[in-house]
């Protein structure tokens, strides 16, 4: 007779060994195949990497072919959006021009200073953009990522800073030949170092998986000083890896902790990824 | 003639249609984020692959979801081979649910899949966090396995409908 556990046995061995008509491979041989892959993609071998870097040349410019239906959607989507909101933006446009006309008027004369005083000490800072379209902008709800149409080619390298106008919004983590991998400021494992102005401090802004960051490893007055006035992060430079300056986000009002991006990373369509040097610092 | 050219293409497209709709799905990975609904997002591949393989696996081959789980991987950004391990899985489960079943019971195999979604979300945390090092937000993966368990009798209405379709065309 047939015990129970007889039974379970022959169907779990059934279901690992058995091919069905049209199956070419057992269940256990694509298992063990499977957990190769996953070792073999983190080898550091060279003929890995080409591999790697053909199969991401492929399937990004196919994802990018097949996701232009659901991005006519999207378009059509956020025109749709934007045309019922047109003269609330009208207004509120009109208002922030004005005070726009007003600041750039200081902003020209502290970068004219700025200059002025590096040149003063033999330091001057050059950067350079390379215009990129966004390929695949698929926020998995794990992980925040962009794809961009610019690689190893147009001189892409890792840890480059992309930003959306003037705006930080990632940094480059993955170079293939003709496209790369920037990972997102929302993505749970972005930390970048962040400066707070006007209050002139150190921080760290990590990513949380939604569409805000957090702020971390700050001073403990921070708190308390943030209370009285409008803070803006920007990048601080520290680590060489950004430049310095450039605008993330603003502290939210509620939540102290809490960094409002200026950068709607869902409706990315073209960036610019810089890279830069300081010239004449040590 | 042309009513038997229009019989061989239409049992064509839909014998093919779980293969179509799984890489087009891996492809462009509907991600519903311009809707702007925070935490709502379910894994439409998880509930394909598993009405497939359960209900007729001869129309969904195992090297087509390997190279699926391949090219999810790619566009996801994690390392290569997670998803296609999870999406196995998945073929493990309904292989041995398909084994020990004498008279399918929608109520079993719902339940079947919640547990098979909860058993290979752990087992893709437990390799991307433990192993690789990567943070992910324990959250998200709850509530997509809530909402894909949710969405699965929807699917199942589908599915079952083109199946139908599929088992008549191909007798005929």
């Amino acid at each position: 007779m047939v015990t129970g556990r007889d039974d379970f046995v022959i169907a779990f061995r059934s279901a690992f060994l058995k091919k069905k008509d049209k199956q070419k491979f057992s269940l256990l041989t694509l298992l063990f195949l499977s957990i190769f892959v996953i070792i073999l993609s983190n080898l550091n071998f060279k003929v890995i990497k080409f591999i790697k870097i053909g199969i991401n040349e492929v399937v990004y410019r196919s994802s990018f072919l097949i996701s232009i239906p659901e991005n006519k959607i999207k378009k059509i989507d956020t025109k749709i959006k934007d045309h019922l909101k047109i003269y609330d933006n009208y207004k509120r446009i009109e208002i922030e021009l004005e005070t726009l006309k007003q600041k750039k008027l200081s902003n020209d004369f502290l970068k004219l200073e700025n200059t002025k005083l590096r040149n003063l000490i033999n330091e001057s800072i050059q950067s350079e953009k390379i215009l990129a379209k966004v390929l695949i902008d698929k926020e998995s709800p794990f992980l925040k990522s962009i794809v961009l149409n610019k690689g190893s080619k147009d001189d892409i390298k890792i840890g480059m800073a992309v930003i959306d106008r003037a705006y930080l919004v990632g940094k480059v983590i993955e170079v293939n030949y003709t496209n790369s991998r920037a990972l997102l400021l929302s993505d749970l494992n972005s930390k970048i170092p962040v400066l707070l102005e006007p209050i002139g401090m150190q921080a760290v802004s990590s990513g949380t998986g939604k569409d805000y960051g957090e702020i971390e490893y700050t001073k403990k007055e921070y708190e308390s000083k943030i209370n009285t006035e409008e803070i803006i992060v920007y990048t601080s430079g520290r680590g060489g890896l950004f430049k310095p300056g450039l605008p993330v986000g603003k502290i939210d009002k509620d939540n102290v902790k809490k960094i409002n991006f200026f950068s709607d990373f869902r409706q990315l369509e073209y960036v610019n990824i810089i890279s830069y040097n300081i010239k004449g610092s040590n | 003639m042309s009513s038997l050219n229009k019989i061989s293409l239409s049992s064509f497209s839909y014998s093919y249609f779980p293969i179509v709709i799984l890489f087009i799905s891996v492809f462009n990975e509907f991600d519903f984020n311009f809707l702007k609904i925070e935490f709502f997002s379910f894994n439409f591949v998880h509930i394909l692959i598993f009405f497939w393989t359960l209900k007729n696996p001869n129309h969904l081959g195992y090297v087509s979801i390997f190279l699926a789980g391949i090219i999810n991987d790619v566009i996801v950004g994690i390392p290569v081979g997670v998803s296609s391990l999870c999406y196995l899985l998945i073929c493990l489960v309904t292989a041995y649910l398909r084994n020990i079943t004498l008279s399918p019971n929608f109520i079993n195999d719902w339940l079947t899949f919640l547990f098979t979604i909860l058993l290979i979300n752990s087992i893709q945390i437990i390799i991307l966090n433990l192993i690789f090092l990567i943070e992910i937000n324990y959250m998200s993966y709850l509530v997509n396995s809530g909402f894909t368990f949710l969405f699965y009798p929807l699917f199942f209405v589908i599915f079952n409908y083109v199946n139908k379709k599929i088992v008549i065309i191909l007798n005929d």
